[in-house]
């Protein structure tokens, strides 16, 4: 798309777009290629030198056990977090959706932990899981479960999904809400004269329909769940127990900042920056096309 | 349960069903927020001999002035400022460097339009989080850790902003700039007196998600905000936490995170039109 009305000038527009190329070059592409740069490197203790190693930091890090297990990790936690968030959020719009009147309340009251930041949100579960302090840990106590999540890796990742998925319902409910309200009402209720009840009305019409929210959220959610719990993670258990909870974007910042192992951390940035991609890259392709229609 | 007569939407006991359960999904939404909210309102010995009371107490002035003055190592007052200016900061510094290069990008044939058009579409891909220790060493070359321009600059550097707006002037009749320019009106005439009035809207939309995005960030004030006079108050609950084994204070921690999530609560709640609009048309 182009527009036909233009107007003349070259160095207006070239001094208009300059702010942002020089921010955007400054702090984005030159850190993004010295991130490349910095992988293919090993600098020694003191800072002093580095030696090139070609890949050999993408090398050890594939071998290395302990990254492999953070991989395992972030899995098993992006798919919890998405899974738990989606799956709320999608009940409570379809419930919202079923009401002539009020769903507006309801979603009042449901959207604003949007605005809670994950780190926010890490402390309060915290607090209530807090083994000295928590309420939720006391009365667990009473019924003879003894909730430690400092000292018990499932735990811990079980507390990290729950803040994580917490202050993400908001947002899937107000996607999914808008989803379920662009369906054509006569269509529903076509199939509720033909007899069908509301499971399979939902099974067979309404979720098909949903598919493309549906998607856009799987991709989106996932993306928040690898890169945005970060405060999430640092709050509440700060990657452990024995880094059960060490996802990848803590392990960057644990090895570049706290470790100074800043090849592999560099490396580790890479790797991340080909994950994001491709999640783009689908996110782009499918949104697009649709999925459904 | 089949639905006769009522087909689509349910009466009667289907109907108080359907409340039950969203008020359900509310309780839990609203449970972690209320039971903080408590804990700000009651004393150290109520918390740290649990169970702690579910309603909340009489501490609340104490607990929030001691917070706001004094904090723990720092005040939250000046942790509010610091986060008040990181997020009008980005907000309104990405918007401005959007606006005008969408303007650009939209309205004139310049030399290297289409390398920059696909230059910050890259940007688009790229978290500040994949980026972290080479970011941290530019802004710490220019000397600007521990101070707002630090915080603001690197975060303001993606293309999500221009993007929208590029979509948005394409929408813009050309009539219009067609008239301007007949009228004898100066790009930056047309900019100021036609293009800017007709995106009000859009802008704050945007202004509403991107205050949120900018008071929410706890990675980047976390790594360049040493100094806990610059800390931001999502990232200074953290250090609020004592380390070893001491007591945390948990009614000033618990006054502190209900102020941290106070003011993007409200923009959200008074503008949760412009804030839909904005979150719709920022993901598309």
């Amino acid at each position: 798309m182009e527009k036909r009305v233009r107007f003349k000038g070259i160095w207006l527009p070239l001094l208009l777009v300059l702010p942002q190329i020089v921010i955007t070059a400054v702090f984005f592409f030159y850190p993004a290629g010295q991130a490349i740069w910095q992988s293919l490197f090993i600098p020694d203790p003191f800072g002093l030198s580095k030696q090139f190693v070609g890949l050999g930091n993408f090398e050890f890090l594939l071998s290395d056990r302990y990254y492999r297990a953070s991989f395992i990790t972030t899995a098993v936690f992006s798919t919890l977090v998405t899974v738990v968030s989606m799956g709320v959020a999608l009940w409570l719009a379809v419930l919202a959706d079923r009401l002539i009147k009020g769903s507006g309340t309801y979603r009042t009251l449901l959207i604003w932990p949007y605005a809670v930041a994950p780190a926010v949100a890490g402390v309060l579960w915290l607090f209530m899981f807090n083994t000295r302090v928590g309420v939720v840990t006391w009365y667990l106590g009473l019924l003879g479960y003894d909730w430690n999540h400092v000292l018990n890796g499932e735990e811990a990742m079980g507390l990290v999904v729950i803040a994580s998925a917490w202050g993400r319902i908001s947002y899937n409910f107000l996607f999914f809400l808008a989803g379920l309200q662009a369906i054509p009402r006569s269509v529903i209720e076509a199939a509720a004269i033909d007899g069908a009840a509301f499971w399979t009305r939902f099974r067979t019409i309404v979720f098909p329909l949903l598919s493309p929210t549906t998607f856009f959220l799987l991709v989106v959610n996932i993306v928040y769940a690898f890169f945005e719990t970060f405060g999430v993670i640092h709050t509440i258990t700060s990657g452990g127990p024995q880094q059960a909870t060490t996802i990848l974007v803590y392990k960057v910042y644990a090895d570049g900042f706290v470790g100074q192992d800043l090849g592999s951390s560099a490396a580790q940035s890479v790797i991340l920056l080909v994950v994001v991609s491709i999640l783009t890259i689908v996110q782009f392709r499918y949104i697009e096309r649709r999925v459904h229609y | 349960m089949a639905d006769r007569g009522g087909m689509v939407e349910r009466r009667g006991a289907g109907l108080w069903l359907t409340h039950l359960g969203l008020i359900a999904g509310v309780l839990f939404i609203f449970f972690p927020i209320w039971l903080a909210f408590v804990a700000s309102t009651v004393t150290q010995p109520e918390i740290v001999r649990p169970p702690m009371p579910l309603l909340p107490g009489d501490q609340f002035f104490a607990n929030y002035r001691k917070a706001l003055v004094s904090g723990v190592n720092a005040p939250v007052a000046l942790m509010l400022l610091n986060s008040g200016v990181m997020a009008i900061g980005i907000a309104v510094g990405k918007i401005v460097i959007s606006l005008l290069s969408a303007f650009a990008i939209v309205y004139f044939r310049f030399p290297g339009r289409q390398i920059f058009f696909w230059l910050i579409f890259l940007t688009l891909m790229l978290p500040v989080e994949v980026r972290i220790v080479p970011t941290y060493e530019v802004v710490a070359g220019f000397g600007m850790l521990n101070s707002y321009s630090g915080l603001i600059l690197p975060l303001i550097a993606s293309a999500t902003a221009t993007f929208l707006f590029r979509q948005f002037f394409m929408t813009v009749p050309d009539e219009l700039a067609e008239a301007a320019r007949v009228d004898g009106a100066r790009p930056m005439q047309f900019f100021r007196d036609i293009l800017l009035p007709m995106s009000r809207t859009n802008i704050a939309a945007l202004f509403v998600i991107l205050f949120i995005y900018g008071w929410n960030q706890y990675l980047w004030p976390l790594l360049i905000t040493t100094d806990p006079s610059m800390n931001t108050i999502v990232m200074g609950i953290k250090q609020m936490f004592p380390s070893g084994d001491d007591v945390a204070d948990w009614p000033v921690i618990m006054a502190t995170s209900i102020l941290a999530m106070l003011p993007p609560v409200v923009v959200v709640i008074a503008m949760q039109r412009l804030f839909i609009r904005g979150l719709v048309e920022s993901e598309k």
